[in-house]
Formats: C-alpha cells, sequence, structure tokens
C-alpha cells in the first residue's frame, strides 16, 4: 500500500476541510466510548483481567522463538503448512504461489490487518487473481479504492448516503430503482452480491486475532460470520498473520479474547469466534483440503528486546483509536498508511521508518486516553516519546524547531539571566495588549493566534513581585 | 498538639511566573492557610517539558537535576499545575539509570512532589476553603494531573465549599483541550478542531466562570473563547479557592 504516512500535516487540512468525515467522525466516535465504558462497568475483573492479558503476551514476546517453532510443529502435525514471510514481498510471493499451483481465479478474503500492511489485493490483482472482501466495511472500501480508516471499523468514514451511491455504481446488475434508504437493506444487498462468491472462491484468505502455540490453531473474530464462509467454503484456507500474534495456550487466548470485544465495541464477545486447526479431515463435513499459515516479521523481531517492545502486546482492538482526540479530530486517512491512531503513530515508525512517518508520534498531546483503556496496559504516550528521542538524537527535527528548543534550553538553565528575559517578555506583551487582556496577532506566534487571542501576561513576573514581597 | 508546619517549596512553573503571578499568590495564599511554611527558591524556571516532549533528553536531565537539587531540602514540592507537578512525579525519574544517585535523588524528590489542590485535601487533609464567589463555574480535568497524578475529586470537594460557588460539570471534562504544550503550535489545526470542541461543550454548561488547574490548558481554552466572543470568564482554580479575584480574569483587561 502507498504510504503517504511523510504527507500528515497536508492530509490533516484535507481531512479537517471534509465536512462529510467530520460529521461521521462526530456520529460514530462516542458510541465506542460509551460501548466500553458499559461493557467495563459490567465486568468487575475487567481491569485484573488486563493485567493477566499484558502478563500472557510479555511472556510470549520473551519467549517468542520458542513458541513460534512449537506453532509450526502443531499445524505440521494437524496436515497444514507454515510459510515464513521476513519481509511483505515474500508474504506476497508465499500467498500468490499457493493461488498460482491451485490455479485460483477468485480468492474471497476475511478482514485481515496484515493484508493491508503488505498490499496484498493489489499483488493478487497482478498475479490474475481477483480478491473479493468478505467483511462489509472491507468491502466497502475495496469498492471504492480506499484505505482502511480504523483498525475494526475500516468504513467508519463513509456515512449511508455514501454507501448507497457506491453501491448503485458497483452493483449494476441489479434493478437501479430499488430502494436502498434503510441500513438493512444495505446489508442485505451485500450479503446478496457476497453470496455467490463464497461459492465461487478457489481460495479463502483470512488474517488471525491469535495463534495458538498448543494446537496448531488460528482464531479469527468476526460479527458477520463472513469469516467461516470464507474459510470453509473454497479449496485452500491461507491465513496471513504476524508473529506476535502468538499464544501458548486456549486459556491464553479465552482470556485476552474477554477484554477483546470489551475493549473493541463493548460487546462481551464478538458475534463469531471461530477457530480453525489445519483441512478437512476425512470424517468432516466441510473445510478446506489445504491449510496454509503465511507468517510475517516485516520488521517486528527488530522490536523485540528494545524500548519499543510492548507495542508488540497489541491486539488490534482499536479502543486507543477511538478514544484519541486527534484520531477523532482527523480520521484515520490521515495518518497516510495501513494503522492510524495512537497504535498507528507508535507502529508506523517501527515497520516504515522514523524518516517517513516522523510527523505521526508528534501529533499527540499526550494526553493519555489511549493508555487509560488499552486492554494490553500499552504504555503508547511513553512509545510516542521514544520515537521522538529517536527523531531528535537523528536530527531529524526541523532545523528552526531544534534552534528553538536549544535557545530556550541555554536560558532555562541560567535562571539568572532567564528571569531577566521573563521580566522583560511580561512587560512587552502587557504592553502590547494589556489594555484588551489579549492580542488577536502576534509574531513568531502564529500557530497559536491563527486559531485564538493569546492572552497577555500580567505586566510582571512573579519572581520579580516575588523578591519585592519579601523584602519588605 | 501543635504539629510542626511543613515546609513547602513552591514550584512556580514558567506560565504563572511569566503570565499569571496572581495564580503563584493565590498557591501562597492557601498553603499558607493550610498551615505550611512556603518557599519560593529563586533558583527555579521551568520543569523541562518542552525538551522532554521533544525527544531533547539530554536537555531534560540537565534541567531535571537543577530542580532536584534546588527543592530537594523541602519537605514538599508544591505545584500550580498537574502538568508541571506530574512531570516531577511521574518522569524525573525515568531520566536516570536505576541505582545511580540521580535517580534516588529523582525518587525522594517524586516521593514529595504534589499538584497544589491534591496536597491540600491529601497531605493537608483540607476540608474547606475560606472563600466567597456568587456564580455558577464548571471545572474541567487536565489531562496531566487526571491520569498521571489522579487529580479528580479534590478541586470538586473544596470548590463545593465556596461560599455562594455552584458546580455544574462539564461533559467531555477528561478530554483533551487540544493545548499539549508545543503541540498547539506545531499542529495549530488538529489543536483547534480539539478546542473548538471544548469550547461549545463549555458554553453548553452556561457557567459563567471556567476553572481548571493548569495555566497551559486555561490559556489555550479563554484564547478561544474570546476569539469565539464568548462572555464567559477563565480562571485558576488557586484563584476562585484563595478568595483573590483582583486581577482581571485570563484573556481579560478588567
Amino acid at each position: 500500500m502507498e504510504q503517504q504516512a511523510s504527507e500528515f500535516p497536508a492530509n490533516v487540512k484535507r481531512a479537517i476541510a471534509d465536512s462529510q468525515l467530520q460529521w461521521a467522525m462526530t456520529e460514530t466516535g462516542p458510541r465506542f466510548i460509551e460501548k466500553r465504558a458499559k461493557a467495563r462497568a459490567n465486568l468487575p475483573e475487567f481491569d485484573a483481567l488486563r493485567d493477566q492479558a499484558r502478563d500472557i503476551k510479555d511472556h510470549v514476546l520473551s519467549h517468542l522463538d520458542l513458541y513460534l517453532e512449537r506453532y509450526e510443529a502443531k499445524v505440521v502435525q494437524s496436515g497444514g503448512q507454515v510459510h515464513w514471510a521476513e519481509t511483505t514481498q515474500e508474504a506476497r510471493a508465499a500467498i500468490i504461489s499457493i493461488c498460482k499451483r491451485l490455479d485460483a481465479k477468485l480468492a474471497t478474503k476475511g478482514k485481515s490487518m496484515i493484508s493491508e500492511e503488505i498490499g496484498l489485493n493489489h499483488a493478487l490483482e497482478q498475479a490474475g487473481i481477483t480478491p473479493v472482501e468478505t467483511d462489509l466495511g472491507e468491502y466497502l472500501i475495496q469498492i471504492r479504492g480506499e484505505a482502511p480508516s480504523h483498525i475494526i471499523a475500516p468504513a467508519v468514514h463513509l456515512s449511508r448516503d455514501q454507501i448507497e451511491a457506491d453501491f448503485r455504481k458497483a452493483h449494476t446488475h441489479l434493478d437501479p430503482n430499488r430502494d436502498l434508504t434503510e441500513i438493512p437493506t444495505l446489508v442485505e444487498e451485500a450479503r446478496q452480491v457476497l453470496r455467490q462468491k463464497y461459492l465461487d472462491a478457489d481460495v479463502g484468505i483470512t488474517g488471525a486475532n491469535f495463534l495458538i502455540a498448543e494446537t496448531g490453531t488460528s482464531i479469527i473474530v468476526t460479527n458477520e460470520g463472513n469469516g467461516d464462509l470464507t474459510q470453509t467454503l473454497p479449496r485452500a484456507h491461507i491465513v496471513i498473520a504476524s508473529i506476535e500474534k502468538i499464544v501458548p495456550t486456549l486459556e491464553d487466548a479465552t482470556t485476552i479474547l474477554r477484554v477483546l470485544a470489551r475493549s473493541a465495541t463493548g460487546q462481551d464477545f464478538a458475534n463469531y469466534t471461530t477457530f480453525s486447526t489445519g483441512p478437512r479431515r476425512p470424517e468432516d463435513p466441510d473445510g478446506p483440503n489445504e491449510y496454509h499459515v503465511v507468517i510475517l516479521d516485516n520488521g517486528r523481531s527488530n522490536v523485540l528486546g528494545t524500548e519499543f517492545q510492548d507495542m508488540l502486546r497489541c491486539i488490534r482492538c482499536g479502543a486507543c483509536l477511538n478514544h484519541c482526540p486527534v484520531y477523532q479530530a482527523v480520521g484515520g486517512h490521515a495518518y497516510g498508511w495501513v494503522y492510524p491512531g495512537p497504535i498507528g503513530s507508535v507502529v508506523t515508525p517501527a515497520l516504515i521508518g522514523i524518516e517517513k512517518a516522523r510527523h505521526l508520534p508528534n501529533a499527540s498531546t499526550f494526553c493519555g486516553r489511549c493508555e487509560e483503556v488499552c486492554p494490553m496496559r500499552i504504555p503508547l504516550p511513553r512509545l510516542l516519546r521514544h520515537w521522538r528521542e529517536q527523531e531528535f538524537e537523528k536530527h531529524l527535527t526541523p532545523g528552526a524547531v531544534r534552534w528553538g528548543l536549544s535557545v530556550w534550553a541555554f536560558f532555562a538553565k541560567r535562571p539568572k539571566l532567564y528571569q531577566f528575559g521573563t521580566r522583560i517578555a511580561a512587560r512587552l506583551l502587557n504592553l502590547m495588549g494589556g489594555r484588551k487582556g489579549k492580542l488577536a496577532s502576534l509574531p513568531l506566534a502564529q500557530g497559536w493566534t491563527q486559531y485564538r487571542d493569546m492572552p497577555v501576561p500580567q505586566g510582571r513576573t512573579f519572581q520579580a513581585m516575588w523578591k519585592e514581597r519579601k523584602r519588605g | 498538639m501543635e504539629l510542626t508546619r511543613p515546609r513547602v517549596g513552591l514550584f512556580v512553573t514558567c506560565l504563572v511566573d511569566l503570565f499569571r503571578p496572581s495564580v503563584g499568590f493565590a498557591s501562597v495564599k492557601l498553603l499558607e492557610e493550610a498551615g505550611c511554611n512556603v518557599e519560593v527558591p529563586e533558583n527555579q524556571t521551568c520543569c523541562g517539558q518542552p525538551a522532554f516532549n521533544s525527544g531533547d533528553r539530554k536537555d531534560t536531565a540537565d534541567i531535571a537535576r537543577a530542580v532536584i537539587k534546588t527543592f530537594s531540602a523541602f519537605d514538599y514540592v508544591v505545584a500550580p499545575s498537574g502538568s508541571c507537578a506530574g512531570m516531577i512525579k511521574a518522569h524525573y525519574p525515568e531520566l536516570f539509570a536505576p541505582g545511580s544517585a540521580d535517580r534516588q535523588a529523582a525518587d525522594a524528590l517524586a516521593e514529595k512532589a504534589y499538584e497544589l489542590v491534591s496536597f491540600l485535601v491529601r497531605v493537608m487533609k483540607q476540608e474547606k476553603v475560606d472563600a466567597r464567589f456568587d456564580g455558577t463555574v464548571t471545572y474541567h480535568d487536565s489531562c496531566s494531573g487526571l491520569r498521571e497524578l489522579g487529580v479528580r475529586a479534590e478541586p470538586r470537594k473544596l470548590l463545593r465549599t465556596v461560599e455562594g460557588l455552584d458546580i455544574v460539570e462539564l461533559e467531555d471534562a477528561e478530554v483533551c483541550c487540544g493545548f499539549g504544550g508545543t503541540f498547539c503550535v506545531k499542529y495549530p489545526d488538529i489543536s483547534n478542531v480539539m478546542v473548538a470542541k471544548k469550547t461549545k461543550k463549555i458554553a453548553a454548561t452556561k457557567a459563567d466562570l471556567l476553572l481548571a488547574g493548569d495555566l497551559g490548558c486555561l490559556m489555550n481554552m479563554a484564547g478561544k473563547l474570546k476569539r469565539e466572543g464568548a462572555s464567559l470568564k477563565v480562571r485558576h482554580v488557586a484563584e476562585i479557592l484563595a478568595g483573590d479575584t483582583a486581577m482581571p480574569p485570563i484573556a481579560e483587561a478588567e
């Protein structure tokens, strides 16, 4: 997928000017927050479960090689195959090679962020294989040719009107006079269109929320049941997942599942939690003949053992996006790649490089709401700050900012000089706007005064007045 | 039995020092009335957040060392800001290697660092203030104070004891106002969307006065409210708790 993370400031301007997007964000944002709060309130052990979930993933991350090998052995034992992919290119090649061997023409797909990360749909099309997204949100953005704007709700930026228009454009074989004013009719139409695709597909591709080392099982969590049809009906099921999706046992997976849906949608559990182990056995009534798991690294192993390791605990629930005032102001596309919001601003620099993604960790007020709601207790503000440190150390910080900072630090370390300066500044600013108490415009502070007035200092510094008071 | 009065070092904060000394004097008054001996070390500038949040660890550590040295002799260091107190309490220790002398000194200072209003309630066990304000106020919970220090109940508790004052809760009081230090000038467009959402909620309370415990957030919200032509006034919570409203509200001439 094309990366536009470096275009963040321009993306932001576009997003803020997009009244349709702004409307969609105000409609959906608060609902996610309310639902999570209710789900949390209904489960007294919720915060204790978060601790357990964090500990499980921390344990896995410090023994990742062991669990990955154990997982592979179990997959092979159940008749499946594991394909290791160090890069996105290797992952795409592994999937296309399976499809080609099976002479596949049509691939149905369950929702997968890794598929977005490796740009799978484009690669499949190039190889003559038609990908069809079966998650409603993913289907919508596929027919629109867009990237997802949210980790669990890829089309959250769209309104019903837009969806109706897209359906009329894409489904030209249907009656142009049909009524699509109600959301259920839109869902029904998508279902009708997709039903035949499930039956025609040669290959079904899904992501995985968990890979279970003790059994070689992959788990997907969906609300539409589309994942089940995607993976059971075609001849081959290909799972695409990244290395950190491993958990040791079924029990561990169920512990984390208890915080996943609650954090994501506020449901106690998603509608469908599907466990897949190997291909169809002779006694099975249905299922794929082949079962493949493509396991992607794409830079994640470089994060192990570093100050950034905690990001690998993420279970992609999207709670940090829902609670982030910056995400809620600009939407997911502004972040310019696959993963938006606070977790995106932490993960994206690790995957595409801080050089290309330097804006993302800076676009945060460190308000800390993301960390407060993260079910895996990822210290997101701290990780964002670590990226800013890398940026500073690598001299990627813009020259003017760096210069301003060094001048400020020079004075901040010299209290006498500093106080001399502040006495002048307080007086000067007061003279400039004291009669009104505020300044509508201030040189070198356009970023501030463009949108708000600058309150004027009272005229003297506290230190100067305190000294006077002490003298009596 | 008369207990010894604790010796409190006031960390004025750079914004209060430069923009609003009256908040510093209100803080001194509150601390003294609560039974503290207050001193204001001359040797202070800023807590170092601009460097810390810009990824400049070295300058941050230099500034932190100076603050630690200046305040280590006091029983407590108190700041009229959740953000600066949070910096000292939550972040100074992480600047230094575990086990180092710097770390020990940072841990020791962190232990006795407090945001003003929570200090009055938690440490000085203050139940009420001697102040009067006739009007309706609403309160914004600044992020650092709320999430790094857990300050939420304390300002409301003391405000309820101000004679003549009514509190009306602000919807989404715990959502960031969009200030974020240098964030508001680095990403002014995003910051503006955030503060505009905030002022809309503030207006909906129909309160006469907006209060908060951090001058940065207050200047941001006051600046936006004034630009929008709002008649509602804005002050630091310490001014109302101290009954000290001689100076005009933030961004007002009188």
